[in-house]
């Protein structure tokens, strides 16, 4: 294969934080690979560097502010920003979107927009038509309708340090995800395809508040079996409120779901997890977000799914107790004996209908 | 409300004056080349889309479900060798068995060629431009004469011009959007479907609108009946079959669509399938025929590149007061969707006398018709302006051929286009509710059996249909505060641009509930809902009642009672 790329044109990365980098060096080990980043000081420094994120860059990553030029190069673009920031991403770059264009995302996050015409009530709790995945906001914003995103265990550092690993590309297109197989597979980094795009955006999601909750466990020092049981527990409740969004249960039982949770839950190289970690340790959520370099989704997403499994009438223990640790109406301790208490009755109880 | 004496109607002018241009006239004339093309087509695509199966399973599928359908349920309007062609093909395809690989392929695929030719030749419609002047006539001249012999004075005024068909129906929307779409490439209506009538009015709404006509695909069963039979054919339909469910059949009806798509006739999509059985505008579109839409286009661009015909999706409702078939379609749905034994009642539309006395019904008594034209989309549901530009969300011009380029090229890839189908179903879906039109008649019969339901909210919907003529009694003022309550919701909406509000829907509370009960299900036997005295209202069929409530399902309104 050598240096020969599998399409014309280059590949497009939009964000230069830890993972789209790592994405951009992976796709540069087969494509030219454009990587845009929207502070000029930031990528001339990474330009004169080559080194984003602590991660050394591939040479046919080509760096370049200017967004317009992503979309006019690029067929095949790769967005991989905050979910706080992907909407404002997406409109800036859709009058140069085309319809021709697959755009495959790997943010695990979602995205609020309350319009004026339909703003939050108590007659009108948030819900699911506020609240949007990230390739609901692509299809929303722009002409773009072959969408996709990545997920599953993929923690940027390792994958930099060429371990191997493995992903999930989904969408409803098998041509999407033809193309996101063909562009990302080499012999240490295995991708599978799915077709329940919303399933696989709702695991990567949802598997960050459970992240959050492991590193509070270690924070508090409640052992491993303490662990496995929030990990346990925290699937039920991922497949339980993921369906009630619009996934499938068999996408949360896959790599994107169980595999992602249990990468995410047992290192520290987790944003999330420290999230948890630190909470557990008495800083507050402020000092934690202030001190951290990149976002930590989970954050936002505890907020998002509190207010959503109300509407929807949904239990999730997990996230209520995380929200009240999270806005201090709660103590780390407190949340761990509301849970403890908490009255479980099934085991599994998703498989049955 | 009629409008006697106002003479500012509007007059559309043709589309396309001469006759001779129209594309179904072209298609007319090289009817035999055309169903040859059809067949032609057809088998390359059988061949191409196997399904895991061999040719001779295909073939023996074909003949063992057509035997069955001979047997079972053999029509008026089929062809008398039916039988007899069957035969003859089951027959050759086991001789040919025994035989060389090779000469068993080639009877194989002759066989198939056969089928196709005769699908084809029994798809295809038999468009005659006399008997269209005629038919066309008839409908616009015929009807308005009924009705100004009714309802101006007597049979004297048969020949009056008073009263036309406009003033019965009222065209919503954008009718000038169609026309000018009309010029600019190939259109296909997709209305909602209610009531077999929607054809005819269908038809005379593209003919009042200066369009040519269009053509439709009809169920085969509508020509049992040679009213029907006829009107069809002088207005372009071509043979729908729904008992004929194998793929090779479904693939001829398919290429059938998408060729004269291709040829640029402009065609008529009842996307529902099948009539709304239930009342409700439609959740789920049956994708097949739509799908044609996207393959047309997709080979438009691949074989015409950038002088293409584009093809313009325009979805229409048409709503009134009353669908004469609503107590059997009701009961249908409810025997399907199980629990009672319901006996079915008979078609009401058996016979050519009893259509002739429900259109004389019809189109003598009030109850009106609207007919909202929306906007035209592109094949993947974009709005398209005047010149049939396609617009992304933001209002930017985009090229509808992206969508099926793959690195700089067109590619044919089904999957997507699957894909495609459905997301352009879920728009028109969404264009319907924008369109769809709250007639006063539609709410009082929403708003009564929400009532029911409420104060019996542990029954089930077949516990509920059948409650005690006692427990369907309703106190006329709570009634009307929950009108008033469930209309400003309404109201909102429509500001918002989520649903069409007919023009009585805005008189006085007590105005309007008055024109909705006594225009739900105005010419059934049982009339839905009547008033009792002065502070009841009584419901007399829960049936139709909950078939007229299906209407304003799928808003979110059911909190506000």
């Amino acid at each position: 294969m050598g240096l020969k790329s599998l399409f014309s044109k280059p590949v497009g990365v939009i964000g230069m934080g830890s993972f789209g980098t790592a994405v951009a060096n992976i796709l540069a080990e087969k494509s030219d690979v454009l990587l845009y980043g929207r502070t000029a000081e930031k990528v001339s420094e990474i330009q004169a560097s080559r080194i984003s994120s602590n991660q050394k860059l591939n040479d046919r990553i080509t760096l370049t502010t200017d967004i317009e030029e992503v979309a006019n190069k690029c067929d095949i673009i790769f967005p991989v920003v905050p979910s706080a920031n992907f909407r404002d991403m997406i409109k800036t770059l859709s009058p140069y979107l085309r319809p021709y264009h697959i755009l495959i995302h790997g943010t695990k996050g979602l995205d609020i927009s309350i319009k004026e015409s339909n703003k939050v009530t108590r007659l009108n709790p948030l819900s699911r038509d506020h609240v949007k995945t990230m390739s609901e906001v692509i299809v929303e914003e722009s002409s773009v309708v072959r969408v996709g995103c990545l997920a599953g265990p993929n923690l940027a550092k390792e994958i930099a340090d060429k371990k191997p690993a493995a992903t999930v590309v989904a969408s409803h297109f098998d041509e999407v995800i033809n193309v996101g197989q063909r562009l990302l597979r080499n012999d240490r980094f295995l991708i599978y395809g799915s077709n329940d795009l919303v399933g696989i955006e709702l695991c990567g999601v949802l598997k960050n508040i459970i992240a959050i909750g492991a590193g509070a466990i270690a924070g508090l020092g409640l052992g491993e079996n303490a662990k496995s049981l929030l990990i346990s527990r925290g699937i039920v409740e991922m497949v339980q409120i993921g369906q009630t969004l619009g996934g499938n249960a068999q996408a949360f039982l896959g790599l994107a779901g169980i595999g992602d949770l249990v990468a995410t839950c047992s290192t520290n190289l987790s944003r999330n997890y420290t999230v948890g970690h630190r909470l557990a340790q008495g800083e507050t959520i402020d000092q934690i977000i202030e001190s951290m370099e990149e976002v930590a989704e989970g954050v936002k997403t505890v907020d998002i799914i509190n207010e959503l499994a109300k509407t929807y009438k949904v239990r999730c223990p997990i996230t209520e107790s995380l929200y009240k640790v999270i806005h201090q109406e709660m103590s780390m301790d407190e949340a761990n004996t509301f849970l403890m208490k908490f009255p479980f009755r099934a085991e599994i109880d998703f498989l049955e209908g | 409300m009629s409008r006697r004496g106002n003479n500012k109607k509007i007059k559309y002018s043709e589309v396309v004056p001469s006759m001779q241009e129209w594309p179904i006239v072209q298609l007319a004339k090289n009817r035999k080349e055309f169903i040859e093309d059809v067949a032609e087509t057809s088998l390359e695509n059988v061949l191409q889309r196997s399904r895991g199966r061999s040719l001779r399973e295909e073939l023996e599928m074909t003949v063992y479900r057509e035997k069955l359908r001979i047997k079972g349920n053999p029509w008026k309007v089929d062809p008398e060798d039916d039988r007899a062609f069957w035969k003859t093909i089951q027959h050759r395809l086991a001789e040919s068995q025994s035989l060389e690989k090779e000469e068993a392929d080639k009877i194989e695929q002759d066989l198939l060629k056969e089928i196709v030719m005769r699908y084809a030749n029994e798809i295809a419609g038999n468009f005659k431009k006399s008997s269209y002047r005629f038919a066309r006539s008839f409908v616009t001249v015929g009807f308005a004469r009924l009705l100004n012999a009714a309802r101006v004075g007597g049979l004297r005024s048969i020949f009056s011009r008073q009263l036309d068909l406009d003033d019965k129906i009222h065209i919503l929307g954008y009718p000038e959007h169609i026309r000018n779409l009309a010029k600019k490439g190939t259109v296909v209506m997709v209305p909602t479907h209610f009531s077999n009538l929607d054809s005819i009015l269908i038809g005379w709404v593209i003919q009042f609108l200066g369009l040519p006509p269009f053509i439709y695909g009809a169920g085969l069963n509508l020509f049992n009946i040679r009213l029907f039979a006829y009107f069809m054919n002088s207005l372009g339909a071509y043979k729908v079959d729904r008992r004929k469910k194998n793929p090779v059949y479904l693939e001829a009806l398919k290429t059938y669509s998408t060729e004269a798509l291709r040829k640029g006739c402009h065609s008529l999509f009842f996307p529902g399938g099948t009539r709304s059985r239930s009342g409700m505008i439609e959740k789920a579109l049956k994708l097949g025929l739509l799908s044609t839409t996207i393959e047309a286009q997709r080979i438009n661009y691949q074989k015409d590149g950038e002088k293409a015909t584009k093809i313009f999706i325009v979805p229409v409702v048409i709503n009134y007061h009353f669908t004469l078939e609503a107590p059997s379609l009701i009961n249908n749905y409810l025997k399907i969707k199980g629990q009672e034994r319901y006996y079915v009642e008979n078609d009401e539309y058996s016979t050519s006398y009893k259509i002739a006395t429900f259109l004389l019904k019809f189109f003598t008594k009030g109850s009106n018709i609207s007919v909202a034209i929306g906007k035209g989309m592109d094949v993947l549901g974009n709005y398209v302006d005047d010149e049939g530009n396609s617009l992304d969300t933001n209002g930017n011009i985009i090229d509808p051929k992206d969508y099926f380029i793959t690195d700089g090229e067109v590619t044919v890839d089904h999957q997507r286009e699957h894909e495609y189908v459905r997301i352009l179903g879920k728009r028109i879906v969404e264009e319907y509710h924008i369109h769809n039109r709250v007639f006063a008649s539609h709410l009082v019969a929403f708003l009564a059996f929400k009532i029911v339901q409420k104060k019996n909210d542990k029954l089930d919907l077949y516990n509920l249909l059948r409650l005690p003529e006692e427990d369907l009694e309703l106190d006329y003022e709570e009634f009307k505060e929950a009108f008033k309550k469930l209309r400003k919701k309404i109201f909102k909406l429509n500001k918002k641009g989520k649903v069409g509000v007919a023009e009585h829907l805005t008189r006085k509370a007590d105005d309007a509930i008055l024109h909705g009960i006594k225009n739900v299900g105005m010419y059934h036997a049982r009339r839905p809902l009547v008033k009792k005295g002065k502070d009841k209202i009584q419901i007399q069929d829960m049936n139709t009642l909950y078939y007229y409530h299906n209407r304003m399902e799928g808003y979110g309104l059911e909190k506000f009672i």
